[in-house]
């Protein structure tokens, strides 16, 4: 194996169109150990990004020593990325490790015992049950627990106390995908699968960095590309990325005019007659609507608008016009910044309009940011109900109320669930009292972050955080759980193509760490909360059981588990749901008979107006569905609400880089990553540079009007007038723990008004040299963030 | 022939709303949400006045005597403070549309009466958006009321 910092997508192994990808097995041991040493191999998948490469762990002497790729798996054929190889087990074992529960006195945070610990959460959360009701908790989760943690938290929030108050950091990831996938087809649900880059004639990727964000599907990509019949690839980012760079076609949109150059494409397939009519008029519904909208996008307006060139547009929607199978992903590039859900619907509307859906090589991948948010979106922990269910149906509420032997009126269906941003509006309100955050790190991952560290050191806030590491919203905590970590529980979970894995535990977690499962179940007994018949509402031994309880949930809907087990699982390598009695091998891909799940009765939702938000309702959803048919939702392009001007006359926007994921808890800790992009840094093209008085490593000043970073200028190939940052980087790392490192410092308070995902890719700043630099900044030359070379337009 | 009448009432209508989503808009800045969608909204109530403007041309948009009989709607001038003043502030605006909403399908009918296709095109544009914005308001209203009316101190 190659050194993975350096060649970060390893050796090709190319594969032709119809073939499969061939195997290559990647594998790190611990320095200085062979296969011999390692005592036994335990079985897994990775959770370092959201791609789900089945692995194996080695284990010595009780410890985690080595990370294998499984060749089996269908995920990754034996391959790892970067962060598997040297950040999985590399990032838990560091002597930060939180490995005591830890309360508040008198200010500081302090050890203690779990019994003390609980004690204190139960006590204010009864005290606030009493004083305030359910509508007093918040439960804020993530996108990296497991499968059976969801499910828990999910049922403990919705029938044990009864607040609609959950949500997860899946809000800020993957909120857009679930909710293109529930306007155009009527439920969530991947159409489309990993196989599907084996098979295609040409791939599209929007706004996906996806030899950074997912390293070994972007290796499957480039073994297609360096084999016989490669197919055709577009990009659309600001971004010189890697994806970019491969590109037949590169779109480099201004931030913010996404939906400008969706409506120019979806136009230029009605314009040149490169439609399926048939499956349109059998499948779909609103194509008039859907002609209208787009009708006034020609590639010059586009051209205009997003500032590219109308030949490339044409040449972008030839390609998706006349291809024979065609791929499209799509990620936080179209999720996190305006129009999300508009943009990303047209990505499916293109899809319709052709029929490429349900068939090898047409897949339609709205893809995830984090590996288990998936299963946050199945088990309703976040902002839905567990199933695919429609908080609006009250049949499907009265289903869950049975399955749990509940009473319907406790579950929390009379209006939408609310979302991350307004939950922490209520909290900076006082209006909740009681925050529990499980995994995740809103003090560096949340927009605007001055008004984040407010709201989280309110004084009628009682936190709750749960964690490996004492983050940096762990330091505002009332409680701090200390929790283990992946090979440290056992659990099951879902990646961005509805393969499921299990990853058992291999070590026991660190001191008194617990899991999450353990906590959640913990807190639901101390609590007491009962069924119907006063039997506990949790009753469940360990994770096998959650499991269990989960594929009753699941039953009959689109998420279907009912085939699966944990002994089905092992042994195995990835099975794609719904997985059923009559379908238990899994099912590759979804609509392939292009039935689509918008009736009534069975859909997850009754669709928004996707300009506002406004929900459709129940009478007139039935009024204009026609059961089976996909819509086709459509939306005029109008400029975002923050644009340049004369003061802020940059654009500004944030991603990741290859060797870190989100805020650096554990890829931080890595030595190997950290070495590779150890300190922040924004990048700048080489003229907007030159117009800062800027050179490369020199040190300077983004401001918005939100605040302020302070970091080294990568010059690079970004396109002009644009301004990225990796937003990795926080505070717990830093000696002065200045307030000048953290990317949401300068993001704006606003979301998308269906899928409320947050716009951390559209602000406006201006840039000011501080100092001169003592040598180039340490942004990676491997990635998107290479110094320029010239390929800039 | 009355028509006249309604139709200015329509457009002192629209302009009341207008400046009430602006209002209502700036004065809850801390919501983006709302913030943001009573921008949007406003300027659709500007460009319904936009289109209007022809048919005012031919029709006058006011008679001599009439003004006194006039429904009026007062306009939201400030917003609240407290825990209910995002909803009360919202509520406000929900009479407002429906008072225009009512106004369009009463215009509409005599449109239709007296065969104006003219009229016909601006009512079915603009009732259109009237509609979203009270399911809009609806939404956002029953999002909040449980809190506010439950929780907020």
């Amino acid at each position: 194996m190659t050194d993975r910092i350096a060649d970060i997508w390893g050796e090709r192994t190319p594969h032709g169109s119809g073939q499969a990808w061939p195997e290559r097995v990647d594998q790190v041991l611990a320095e200085g150990l062979t296969d011999g040493d390692v005592d036994r191999w335990v079985q897994s998948a990775c959770v370092l990004c959201s791609n789900g490469c089945g692995c194996d762990i080695a284990v010595k002497d009780g410890k985690m020593v080595g990370i294998r790729g499984r060749r089996e798996d269908r995920v990754n054929r034996g391959r790892l990325g970067p962060k598997g190889l040297y950040g999985s087990w590399q990032g838990e074992d560091h002597r930060d490790r939180l490995t005591r529960p830890l309360v508040r006195v008198d200010g500081e945070l302090v050890e203690t015992d779990w019994d003390t610990a609980m004690g204190r959460i139960v006590a204010r959360s009864r005290e606030l049950l009493a004083s305030k009701g359910p509508l007093s908790h918040g439960f804020y989760t993530s996108g990296q627990l497991f499968l059976e943690e969801y499910y828990a938290l999910g049922m403990l929030g919705k029938a044990g106390i009864g607040t609609p108050h959950m949500d997860g950091n899946t809000r800020l990831c993957t909120a857009t995908a679930a909710a293109a996938l529930k306007e155009s087809f009527g439920a969530d649900g991947q159409p489309g699968s990993y196989a599907d880059v084996d098979e295609c004639s040409a791939v599209f990727l929007y706004g996906h960095n996806m030899a950074e964000t997912q390293t070994v599907l972007w290796s499957r990509v480039l073994d297609r590309l360096d084999g016989p019949n490669p197919p055709k690839l577009v990009c659309v980012d600001p971004r010189d990325t890697e994806v970019a760079r491969r590109a037949d076609v590169h779109l480099a949109v201004h931030p913010g005019t996404n939906l400008a150059l969706m409506n120019g494409l979806v136009r230029e397939l009605f314009a040149n007659g490169w439609i399926d009519e048939a499956y349109i008029a059998e499948h779909t519904a609103n194509v008039d609507r859907l002609r209208s909208v787009v009708e006034p996008w020609t590639p010059e307006k586009v051209a205009e608008t997003c500032g590219v060139e109308a030949a490339d547009v044409r040449r972008a929607a030839e390609i998706f016009g006349t291809e024979s199978r065609v791929l499209s992903t799509v990620l936080q590039g179209f999720y996190q910044s305006a129009h999300a859900t508009a943009s990303a619907c047209q990505v499916n509307n293109l899809h319709l309009l052709r029929g490429m859906l349900g068939k090898p090589g047409c897949g339609l991948l709205q893809m995830n940011g984090q590996p288990t948010a998936q299963n946050n979106r199945e088990c309703g922990a976040d902002g839905d109900l567990p199933g695919f269910r429609n908080w609006e149906n009250p049949q499907h509420v009265r289903d869950l109320a049975r399955l749990w032997n509940v009473d319907p009126g406790i579950i929390p269906d009379w209006a939408p669930p609310t979302h991350a941003l307004q939950i922490f509006r209520y909290v900076e309100q006082g209006s909740i009292g009681l925050l529990w955050i499980s995994a995740t790190n809103p003090a560096v991952s949340m927009p605007q972050l001055e008004r984040i560290r407010h709201i989280l050191g309110r004084d009628s806030l009682f936190l709750v955080v749960q964690d490996i590491y004492l983050t940096e919203t762990a330091q505002y905590a009332d409680v701090v759980l200390p929790c283990a970590a992946w090979g440290e529980k056992t659990g099951t979970f879902t990646n961005a193509d509805r393969t499921v894995h299990l990853s058992e535990k291999a070590v026991d977690p660190p001191g008194e760490a617990r899991s999450d499962l353990d906590v959640f179940l913990d807190y639901a007994r101390r609590m007491g909360f009962k069924d119907k018949d006063g039997q506990p509402l949790l009753d469940w031994s360990g994770p096998e059981d959650g499991f269990e309880a989960w594929k009753e949930c699941s039953r009959g809907r689109p998420c279907d588990y009912t085939g699966l087990s944990y002994d089905k699982l092992r042994g195995s390598s990835g099975i794609q749901w719904p997985c059923t009695a009559e379908q238990p091998a899994g099912t590759e891909r979804l609509y392939t008979d292009a039935r689509f799940p918008t009736a009534p009765e069975y859909c997850e939702s009754f669709g928004h107006d996707i300009l506002t938000g406004a929900t459709t309702g129940e009478t007139q959803y039935k009024a204009t569905v026609e059961p089976g048919k996909a819509w086709l939702k459509a939306l005029d392009y109008t400029p975002p609400h923050e644009e340049p001007d004369a003061e802020y006359p940059l654009r500004y926007t944030t991603g990741r880089t290859a060797y870190h994921f989100h805020t650096r808890t554990k890829t931080g800790r890595s030595r190997r990553l950290n070495g590779a992009a150890p300190e922040p840094w924004m990048e700048m093209s080489v003229e907007d540079a030159a117009r800062a008085g800027c050179q490369e490593g020199d040190i300077a000043r983004v401001t918005s009007r939100r605040g302020s970073l302070e970091v080294p200028v990568r010059v690079g190939d970004i396109r002009p007038g644009t301004v990225f940052a990796p937003f990795h980087y926080g505070y717990w790392d830093t000696p002065d723990g200045g307030r000048h490192r953290a990317a949401n410092e300068l993001t704006v308070t606003e979301w998308d008004p269906v899928s409320k995902q947050p716009l951390f890719k559209n602000a406006a700043v201006r840039v000011e040299k501080l100092r001169s630099g003592d040598g180039p900044s340490k942004a990676p030359d491997t990635t998107a963030s290479r110094r320029a070379t010239g390929a800039q337009r | 022939m009355k028509l006249p009448v309604y139709i200015g009432l329509l457009d002192e209508a629209e302009a009341t709303l207008a400046s009430s989503f602006r209002v209502v808009a700036d004065g809850h800045g801390d919501e983006p949400d709302v913030h943001f969608i009573l921008q949007t909204f406003a300027k659709k109530c500007d460009a319904h006045r936009e289109a209007l403007k022809p048919v005012i041309g031919r029709y006058g948009e006011d008679v001599e005597g009439e003004e006194e009989r006039r429904l009026t709607a007062n306009g939201v001038k400030e917003v609240r403070s407290g825990p209910l003043a995002l909803m009360l502030d919202l509520q406000d605006l929900y009479v407002l549309v429906n008072h225009i909403d009512v106004t369009w399908m009463m215009v509409g009918q005599a449109a239709k009466g007296g065969r104006d296709k003219e009229l016909q095109g601006v009512v079915e544009q603009c009732e259109d958006d009237s509609e979203l914005q009270i399911r809009w308001l609806q939404t956002r209203m029953k999002q909040a009321a449980p809190q506010a009316l439950l929780v907020a101190e």
